[in-house]
């Protein structure tokens, strides 16, 4: 039986379960009338008897699917003759991949022999059993653990309160998910990174001056010094943050303001949306537009008042990527200045204030902290984008201020270390995970200020 | 009544801009028996008075479509104290709202009518509601200071008009309110202090402190003191009472006896419409219309 089927088979037995579950529960206590003498409501038994018929059953099946691949690959290699066995695992590999390929019909590398027809066939012999199997044990632990929660249903039984637990549990475990997978990430990003610091020194790294992270392969090779400076990837960071901020800082907060207390209530329901539509657009999308359109635009000026200005700018990647941030200011600094009470604005127009006056005076010194946490968040996001810059603003490392001329970023030369042929070991790719460390760790500082912030601020008005 | 045909309103503008003011006089036999709103939104008692700081004739508000003030005229008198009465929802906030033009902060709010400060119509087109609104002050029903310290806060409105040259002529003013408030004791030595960590009786003091900093010739107070102890209540209305040597003051109240404490003339509202004006006295004790009489004697319901 297909998998899916038998999903659909479960979900069935699991709405027959709840029925029974409810009705039996009605049953003990003699019907309807007798409802107020159960502990829990009716539908929780049912509740109760379909979790335990679906979780325990989908358990199994998700364990089988899980392993049932290298069960039946090791029973396919005990069925093969000797001298087959005794391969190499490599080769091993290869022949059982074409046995894998001819058991389900696609093309084989090479001859198809006796033997190997004899293993394909074993396989599907195998497969075919192993689904059978499956689906008599997933449906008959359904049912019988259905039944034991069945049987078990009386007025005493606190339902409500055993369904409470399994949910909860379930919710535990899908955020542990999420939680596991981030410690995951950090852990590995840290071991590669001490690789890395086994090879460079930490200090070199941190302060280095020069990046070029060319590591010789022949002793006589010239120009691959192989140096792993990262203070000219974070100074073109901080270059290209910079720039986007300036752009996205005034611009976003001012449409927040104009928005929040200016603009009428059909104009900000239509405005807002649209604002925030420039968040969605996908980065390559203002990549290309800056590489095609803003850089050359931005050199044809420059070279017409005699500046000399290089093909892909931080000036490009900067403007651009402000751009796109500035729905980060604006949507959440509209929130928190719509967060600001009538009653403060009141105060300050009843005063004689204008509305600027009320705006720059009252509204937004009370809306600072949270505006700043939006501005912190942008900042985050400007740090940690990758193909506007890859496309804008070059890939050559230079240490300069001068946002005429190309810079990098860190971001983009973890995505140039990584991509090609590597060799999972030098210098070269680890260089790769220590920056990356070295980003999550700016970032989430960021990101701690930022929340930080945002929460004090929150204290404030309640 | 809010849904009243155009017709009919059309009708009644025009038949109460041409009342005269001793029309409303009413006779206090009838009136006393009329137990429902008088049709012609007419007001019993004497609305108009000899020295009126601000006058208001044939005051319309609405909210969208809602009829929120109907039709209705009062003048303010200069250095008195008038009190506002009436159920919850029968437009006393509106109606103080509409005399510095705070309403003109809500989009859906449209006011007609004339209202009068000193002779200038204040919905003139061409006036700047900037220097009405600081000769026409206001306190709110809740305490809302500002998130700054208490020294800013009653230097906001002096700092905006420039009402101050030098640093000590505003340490002057701020000192001159607060004392003038009651806060000054209490506060001289935490001036730098943010003004919400007052408590809510000296937040309430503070914001009047905040009103008068400005030097307005009229406060208007919505509820001053809905959200203070009796003490502190004590507090306001004494200052209130001393105000009005040289303010003239509205304030919209539920207390009936903090009406009859601090006030001279009093109107009672009832459903948009003003019912009946008079002497404080003379509304307490020997109320003409029959609604403000279940009013004040606690039979409205
Ligand atoms: N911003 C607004 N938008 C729409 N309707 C409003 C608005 N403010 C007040 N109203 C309506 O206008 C009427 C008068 O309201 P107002 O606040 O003036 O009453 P009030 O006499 O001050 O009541 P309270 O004693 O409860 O403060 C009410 O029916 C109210 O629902
Ligand atoms: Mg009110």
């Amino acid at each position: 039986m297909q998998l899916s089927v038998l999903v659909f088979v479960l979900l069935g037995v699991m709405a027959l379960a709840y029925h029974l579950g409810r009705r039996r529960s009605l049953a003990t206590v003699g019907g309807r009338v007798g409802a107020r003498s159960l502990h829990s409501l009716p539908s929780y038994y049912g509740f109760y008897t379909a979790l335990w018929a679906g979780l325990p059953a989908l358990l199994i099946a998700g364990l089988w699917v899980f392993f049932e691949g290298s069960i039946i690959n090791s029973m396919v290699v005990q069925g093969l003759p000797s001298e087959l066995r005794e391969l190499p695992p490599a080769q091993l590999g290869l022949l059982m991949n074409d046995v894998n390929n001819l058991a389900s019909g696609n093309i084989v590398s090479g001859e198809v022999d006796a033997t190997m027809q004899r293993a394909a066939d074993h396989l599907n012999e195998l497969r075919s059993i192993g689904s059978t199997a499956l689906a008599i044990a997933v449906l008959s632990i359904a049912l019988g653990t259905a039944s034991l929660a069945w049987r078990a249903i009386g007025p005493k039984m606190r339902a409500r309160n055993r369904v409470e637990v399994i949910v909860s549990s379930l919710l535990v475990v899908s955020s542990l998910i999420a939680i596991l997978t981030t410690v995951g990430i950090v852990l590995s990003v840290l071991f590669e990174s001490f690789r890395f610091f086994q090879k460079v020194p930490v200090t070199d790294f941190l302060f280095g001056l020069e990046w070029s992270p060319q590591v010789a392969l022949r002793a006589d090779q010239v120009g691959a010094s192989g140096a792993f400076g990262a203070i000219p990837l974070f100074a073109g960071t901080l270059l290209i943050s910079f720039i986007a901020l300036l752009v996205a800082v005034p611009v976003g907060l001012m449409s927040a303001i104009y928005l929040a207390d200016y603009a009428g209530p059909k104009l900000r329901s239509n405005a807002k949306p649209v604002l925030e539509v420039l968040a969605g657009v996908p980065t390559v999308v203002y990549g290309f537009f800056a590489a095609l359109t803003l850089a050359p635009a931005i050199r044809g000026v420059g070279e017409s008042v005699g500046l000399s200005v290089s093909s892909e700018s931080a000036l490009a990647a900067g403007l651009v990527m402000g751009i796109m941030i500035i729905p980060f200011v604006s949507s959440l600094s509209d929130d928190v200045i719509n967060a600001v009470p009538q009653s403060l604005r009141d105060a300050a127009y009843a005063l004689g204030a204008t509305r600027s006056e009320t705006i720059r005076q009252v509204v937004l010194p009370a809306a600072l902290p949270g505006i700043m946490g939006g501005i912190l968040l942008a900042a985050s996001r400007a740090i940690g984008e990758t193909m506007i810059v890859v496309m804008a603003a070059g890939l050559s490392a230079n240490l300069t201020a001068n946002p005429l001329d190309s810079v990098t970023t860190v971001t983009v030369q973890i995505v140039t270390l990584l991509v090609g042929d590597q060799e999972f070991d030098s210098a070269k790719t680890l260089a790769a995970f220590a920056l990356g460390l070295l980003l999550f760790v700016v970032t989430l500082g960021l990101n701690i200020v930022a929340l930080h912030i945002v929460r004090k601020y929150r204290e404030q008005y309640e | 009544m809010d849904g009243l045909p155009s017709e009919e309103e059309q009708e009644m503008t025009t038949e109460t801009a041409t009342v005269d003011v001793d029309v409303t006089v009413p006779d206090p036999q009838t009136a006393s028996h009329s137990k429902e709103l008088d049709s012609n939104f007419q007001t019993v008692g004497e609305v108009r008075v000899a020295n009126a700081r601000m006058t208001c004739t044939d005051v319309n508000v609405y909210y969208g479509d809602k009829h929120a003030i109907k039709h209705c005229n009062l003048d303010i008198g200069e250095n008195q104290v008038i009190a506002m009465i009436g159920p919850s929802g029968c437009g006393k906030s509106t109606f103080l709202r509409c005399l510095n033009r705070m309403n003109d902060t809500i989009d859906i709010c449209r006011v007609t009518g004339e209202i009068k400060l000193d002779q200038q119509d204040i919905y003139d087109k061409r006036l700047d509601v900037v220097p009405l609104r600081a000769q026409v002050g206001m306190v709110f029903q809740k305490p809302n200071p500002f998130p700054k310290s208490i020294y800013d806060n009653i230097a906001y409105g002096p700092r905006i008009h420039g009402l101050a040259s030098s640093r000590a002529e505003l340490d002057e003013i701020v000192e001159r309110s607060l004392s003038k408030a009651g806060l000054w004791n209490e506060v001289k030595d935490r001036l730098d202090q943010p003004g919400n960590g007052l408590s809510g009786g000296q937040q309430q003091r503070l914001c009047i402190a905040r009103t008068i900093a400005v030097e307005p010739e009229v406060i208007l107070m919505d509820e001053p003191c809905s959200a203070l102890d009796p003490i502190a209540t004590a507090k306001v209305e004494e200052l209130i009472d001393e105000l009005r040597q040289n303010y003239t003051i509205a304030i919209v109240t539920h207390s009936m006896q903090q009406a009859a404490r601090v006030s001279q003339r009093t109107a009672y509202f009832h459903l948009g419409s003003l019912v009946e004006v008079g002497e404080t006295t003379q509304v307490f004790t020997n109320p003409q219309h029959k609604l403000t009489e279940d009013y004040i004697t606690g039979r409205f319901g």
